[in-house]
């Protein structure tokens, strides 16, 4: 890992614009040469040492970002829906009654990420922005394309926790498990840049696909900070869920994940649906055809069937990953029924 | 052991690095570990893990993957079990750490040792100090455990030698003591 500068503000007001780059721009070079003129903004500090003591990045700065006070807050909001701060760790997402109670699948999610010493320090907003796990891409030795090299070595090579949708260009699958539970629940983001100016952006707009940008997975500019995680008011009578198929009972990313929230009329037809495959593309997918089939439904086992197998419509497996599928299809129609089920 | 003491001339810019910009070079910091305040002068790249053991000679917390992978080097930062690997030392502030030295009350062991001892959950030892600060957390927290809690609170650890189902015997004796 190599020296940096380091500062400690306190405030978002001091710390907003300080971070010159992005941790995306400073990972893309020409050469495969590290740049080190960067300042970059951490949290918890998770995936940013891990890019550091890979060689993968080399920043000049770090501007820390745990010790301001006003990040870490759950709050309630205004519209009757939850203001959840950047810098809210995973744990504390999990321990939290209000979530849990009102947006189950974050929750889930939350509790279930990583391992218990990683959920203590990891937030939710390094969550939602830490880098891709592809292996090629944390490799030193393969200038791939999303840092700025020619090719992906994904499509030729060991491709099997690699995307089945959308891959144009890179194969990646969004690193996050939180954010397939997030776009399920309609979340939006807040953003603070220099001089305190800010935007809200709903989080499955913020997410990048390659065809639109292959170096960054996300539309944060530099110096501009994730203050807070919006999750609207959920209708009383929607209900959500998380569920992972992991490759192993561990603690490691999942292989496939999938989010389902269902508003149902008591008793009677599903009035609105969310399905989203996490694992599965460079950004959460959305299975609109399964949310289609589901809506205006009365929900039971052969609905629940129909809808898991339509989430498969436009699949596009590569050489090593077609065993996803069998698995998307099971867990689609685990997460639908469980929540109508109501456990 | 490095030579951490602090340079007179620093001491009274110790909280610098609240406001401004310190490093790369080294930096003057207190760590409190074990409830005994240490000043050190360590860069801020230093890892909490490369400061216990190389600078404190506290060499307890052991570095398996040295990426939050394994849990060996898994110490408590206010009483909850983190990975030290993956915090650095000038990001702990004024929280406490507690080590694997710091366990037990001079000769009188800690629960948890103790029923490890019993209950032979150690094999090369290398993630044990790990595996009790995890359990010992646990028991502290929740002197009622399951075994789901132990599986739960253990499951970031890795093993090589297979001593999981022991240390799980341990802790439901160490429970089943502290509830009589
Ligand atoms: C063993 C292990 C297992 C894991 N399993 C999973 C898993 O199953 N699912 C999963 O989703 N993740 C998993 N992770 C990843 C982990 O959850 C993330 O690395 C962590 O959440 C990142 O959060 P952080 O606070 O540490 O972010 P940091 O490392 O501090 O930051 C991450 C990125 O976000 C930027 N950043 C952070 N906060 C802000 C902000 N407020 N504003 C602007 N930029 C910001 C940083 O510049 C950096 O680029 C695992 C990690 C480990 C080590
Ligand atoms: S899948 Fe994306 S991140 Fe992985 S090698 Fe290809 S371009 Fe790089
Ligand atoms: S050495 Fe820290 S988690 Fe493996
Ligand atoms: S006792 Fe050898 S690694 Fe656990």
């Amino acid at each position: 890992m190599n020296s940096f500068e380091w500062s400690s503000p306190r405030d978002i007001a001091q710390a907003a614009g300080v971070a010159t780059t992005t941790v995306a721009a400073a990972m893309v070079s020409q050469s495969g040469r590290l740049s080190t003129d960067g300042v970059v903004f951490k949290a918890g500090g998770i995936d940013l040492l891990d890019l550091m003591k890979e060689g993968l990045l080399a920043p000049r700065g770090i501007v820390n970002l745990r010790e301001i006070p006003d990040l870490a807050v759950i709050a309630q909001a205004d519209d009757g829906g939850v203001r959840i701060g950047a810098n809210v760790t995973l744990a504390q997402l999990a321990a939290d009654p209000v979530i849990r109670t009102r947006f189950l699948a974050l929750a889930d999610v939350a509790g279930n990420s990583a391992s218990p010493q990683i959920r203590q320090v990891a937030t939710i907003g390094g969550n939602l922005l830490q880098r891709p796990r592809c292996w090629y891409f944390r490799s030193r030795d393969h200038h791939c394309a999303r840092k700025g090299g020619e090719v992906c070595f994904a499509f030729a090579g060991e491709n099997q926790y690699h995307a089945i949708f959308d891959h144009n260009g890179c194969a990646m699958v969004h690193p996050s498990t939180s954010a397939t539970a997030l776009v399920a629940l309609g979340a939006k983001l807040e953003l603070t840049g220099a001089a305190g100016t800010k935007r809200v952006v709903g989080l499955e707009q913020f997410f990048l696909l390659p065809e639109v940008d292959i170096q960054r997975e996300n539309d944060l500019t530099p110096g501009e900070i994730l203050t807070a995680i919006l999750l609207p008011p959920p209708a009383p009578t929607s209900r959500s869920i998380h569920i992972k198929q992991g490759e192993t009972d561990s603690f490691d990313w999942p292989i496939a994940d999938v989010a389902v929230a269902l508003d149902t009329a008591p008793g009677g037809a599903c009035r609105a649906a969310a399905v989203i495959l996490g694992a599965a593309a460079p950004v959460p997918h959305r299975a609109k055809a399964a949310e289609a089939l589901l809506v205006g439904k009365t929900i039971d086992a052969d609905v629940a069937r129909a809808a898991a197998h339509a989430a498969l419509q436009g699949a596009a497996p590569l050489t090593k990953n077609a065993y996803k599928l069998p698995i998307f299809e099971t867990l689609v129609r685990r997460a639908i029924l469980a929540v109508v089920r109501g456990g | 052991m490095l030579d951490t003491t602090l340079p007179d001339f620093l001491a009274s810019d110790a909280q610098a690095a609240e406001r401004d910009a310190v490093g790369p070079g080294p930096v003057p910091l207190t760590l409190d570990v074990n409830n005994v305040s240490h000043s050190l002068f360590i860069e801020p790249k230093t890892t909490l893990a490369e400061a216990l053991r190389d600078s404190l000679d506290l060499t307890g917390t052991k570095v398996g993957c040295d990426r939050g992978a394994c849990s060996a080097c898994t110490v408590w930062l206010d009483g909850k079990p983190i990975a030290a690997c993956m915090m650095l030392a000038i990001d702990v502030g004024s929280r406490k750490i507690t080590t694997i030295e710091g366990l037990a009350h001079g000769d009188e062991l800690h629960p948890v040792q103790s029923a490890f001892i019993a209950h032979d959950a150690v094999q090369c030892g290398f993630c044990t100090p790990g595996l009790v600060m995890s359990c010992a957390a646990l028991l502290e927290s929740n002197p009622t455990l399951t075994i789901d809690d132990i599986k739960a609170a253990t499951s970031g650890h890795l093993c090589r030698c297979g001593t999981h189902p022991h240390v799980h015997d341990a802790m439901l004796d160490a429970s089943r003591i502290r509830k009589t």
